[in-house]
């Protein structure tokens, strides 16, 4: 006890903050548990009478049952998709040196760090001529506009974190394994990527986040609710029935139910991963 | 044959992630480039080509495209000093092995991972001007009269939304701030207090000057993080009121689908990248510089 009188000073400083983080949080999941009529007049945090119904009508009616089911496929093919990708070019860069190999290395990841803000421009007018656009009718090749582009914007990250990583592995064990007769094809799947397994771990956890919150691409690609995202569905949601806050609530909470239970479970892991991107170049 | 198939196998390796590169961010490059000396509707099989009209006109002759720079940069400016002083004084604090660092460190993180679109729209409720929790509380502590619809005045709506920023964002510097404290080795504040320097002298003479890269490094990364933000902005006000909270994004976005003034949208994405490039330079010298 006398130990947290002793940091008093710094708690009157964090726990404010840390309150202030977390209100709008229990405050958009206590308006999802009021109705249309209580919502504006109902300021408690715990209404009397909690209306879970609404997540019932918000998966349902409000379609963010569809808009889920979307995020999570998305996501998956986006992950997966970068993840192996990213494992086979870092492989490259690490074990094989080749005319053009620091070239095209620092070509791949100069993308991650120099902003090429406008892009989006160029790569609707790219998706449009492709019909990778949703105009209205075919499923399959606006999804494929939507995870080509993103798989595209993961592989430096992912280059970037496994390269290192596959380089501090020793040569002596593929060395070993090509003896045994093992081609590189082998031993990139025998021994490299088991042996990378942490790394792609954290490249797939982080790839999963910004796969889950993409938004520009999808306001870009979507015209049909039947092919959108969360992101994009909520706001879609949030157009059509500007008032109806507790469904959107229910939407948003349902929306961030996946992120926040990985976040809890990985933490470290994502923190780690996050200040490795932003410190080392 | 052997020494052959040795030489073409790290392409056959690189060919997947090469052909998408290529098609997804080398020829997108040089099409916004190409796209840009064109004025075009995005349609029609016609384009007139300008040479660097839309380049004049983005930079000499478009207050509103001008306007969201003005917009941007004070977000920005608020983000630089107010939110990063916030997540250095956090950290801090967080380091000295505060008890419940672990709880603190979980929820000032937790809005960083939420995505734009979330918590702009948990703010536009927590705003609003009719029954939006903000304007209630005020009421309820008898200043009725600051009430006010916060996201559509134009007084106050480009500083709601920095707001929303700001809440989002401090938690990522902190992260970042605390990993940079933590490489600071604990012999070099003893050695300092062996000497009989107080805290205040230890933080000036030791902390700052070891986490100044640090610093430096969070802020370039804010200029270019809040510089960009556009979901943001969507989800809240769009823009609005007027062109109050228009930033660069989104007056590109209104050329491209707004106006279907796609070279004209592409010069002034050049224009904005340009300068941001000026900012990701320092950055690429100064990790360089703190990568051993």
């Amino acid at each position: 006890m006398h130990q947290w009188a002793a940091y008093s000073g710094w708690h009157v400083l964090c726990l404010p903050v840390a309150i202030s983080c977390l209100f709008p949080l229990v405050w958009m999941i206590s308006s999802s548990l009021k109705t249309q009529q209580t919502v504006f007049t109902d300021y408690s945090v715990l209404p009397a009478h909690p209306h879970f119904n609404n997540y019932l009508v918000a998966w349902t009616q409000g379609r963010f049952g569809i808009y889920f089911l979307n995020s999570l496929f998305y996501s998956a093919v986006v992950v997966v998709g970068i993840v192996s990708l990213s494992a086979i070019t870092a492989y490259a860069f690490s074990r094989f040196s080749f005319r053009g190999s620091g070239f095209l290395y620092r070509v791949l990841l100069s993308t991650m760090l120099i902003p090429i803000p406008g892009s989006f421009v160029a790569l609707y007018i790219l998706l449009n001529s492709l019909h990778l656009i949703d105009t209205g009718s075919g499923g399959l090749l606006p999804r494929l506009g939507y995870v080509l582009p993103q798989i595209n914007a993961g592989l430096p990250f992912g280059v970037f974190i496994l390269k290192p990583f596959f380089d501090k592995i020793p040569k002596e064990l593929e060395e070993s394994a090509k003896v045994d007769g093992c081609g590189a094809l082998g031993v990139f799947w025998h021994i490299m990527l088991p042996l990378a397994r942490p790394a792609l771990g954290v490249v797939a956890l982080l790839t999963s986040l910004s796969a889950w919150n993409e938004f520009l691409l999808a306001y870009l690609v979507f015209s049909r609710h039947e092919l959108m995202p969360l992101q994009r569905g909520l706001l879609a949601f949030h157009g059509t029935h500007l008032t109806d806050y507790p469904l959107l609530m229910a939407g948003m909470v349902i929306s961030i139910v996946p992120i926040v239970v990985i976040y809890l479970v990985m933490q470290r892991n994502i923190i780690q991963g996050i200040t490795a991107g932003a410190l080392k170049g | 044959m052997r020494v052959n198939g040795q030489a073409i196998q790290p392409y056959l390796f690189l060919l997947p992630a090469l052909v998408l590169f290529a098609t997804f961010s080398v020829f997108p490059f040089y099409l916004m480039m190409e796209t840009s000396l064109f004025q075009w509707d995005g349609v029609s099989p016609i384009r007139q080509f300008v040479g660097l009209h839309n380049y004049a006109q983005a930079i000499l002759h478009d207050p509103v495209f001008h306007q969201s720079f003005i917009h941007g940069s004070w977000v920005t400016l608020l983000a630089l000093t107010f939110q990063n002083a916030l997540a250095l004084l956090l950290a801090i604090a967080v380091n000295r092995n505060l008890p419940g660092r672990g709880i603190y460190r979980t929820i000032f993180f937790l809005p960083p991972i939420l995505s734009e679109i979330v918590v702009g729209l948990i703010w536009f409720w927590i705003y609003d001007g009719n029954f939006g929790i903000l304007n209630e509380s005020l009421t309820r502590l008898g200043l009725a009269s600051w009430a006010r619809s916060w996201l559509a005045d134009p007084h106050t709506a480009l500083n709601a939304i920095a707001v929303i920023h700001m809440w989002k964002g401090f938690g990522w510097g902190f992260v970042i701030f605390l990993a940079g404290l933590q490489t600071i080795p604990d012999e070099l504040y003893e050695a300092a207090r062996v000497d009989g320097a107080g805290s205040w002298y230890r933080f000036w003479h030791i902390t700052i000057p070891l986490l100044s890269p640090v610093v430096i490094l969070v802020s370039i990364l804010t200029i270019l993080g809040t510089m960009q933000i556009f979901a943001l902005i969507i989800a809240t006000t769009g823009g609005g009121p007027g062109y109050h909270t228009e930033v660069p994004i989104t007056r590109i976005f209104a050329s491209m689908l707004g106006s279907s003034r796609f070279g004209y949208a592409c010069a002034q994405g050049i224009v904005f990248g340009l300068i941001l490039l000026v900012f990701s330079l320092l950055q690429l010298r100064l990790q360089k510089r703190t990568t051993p």
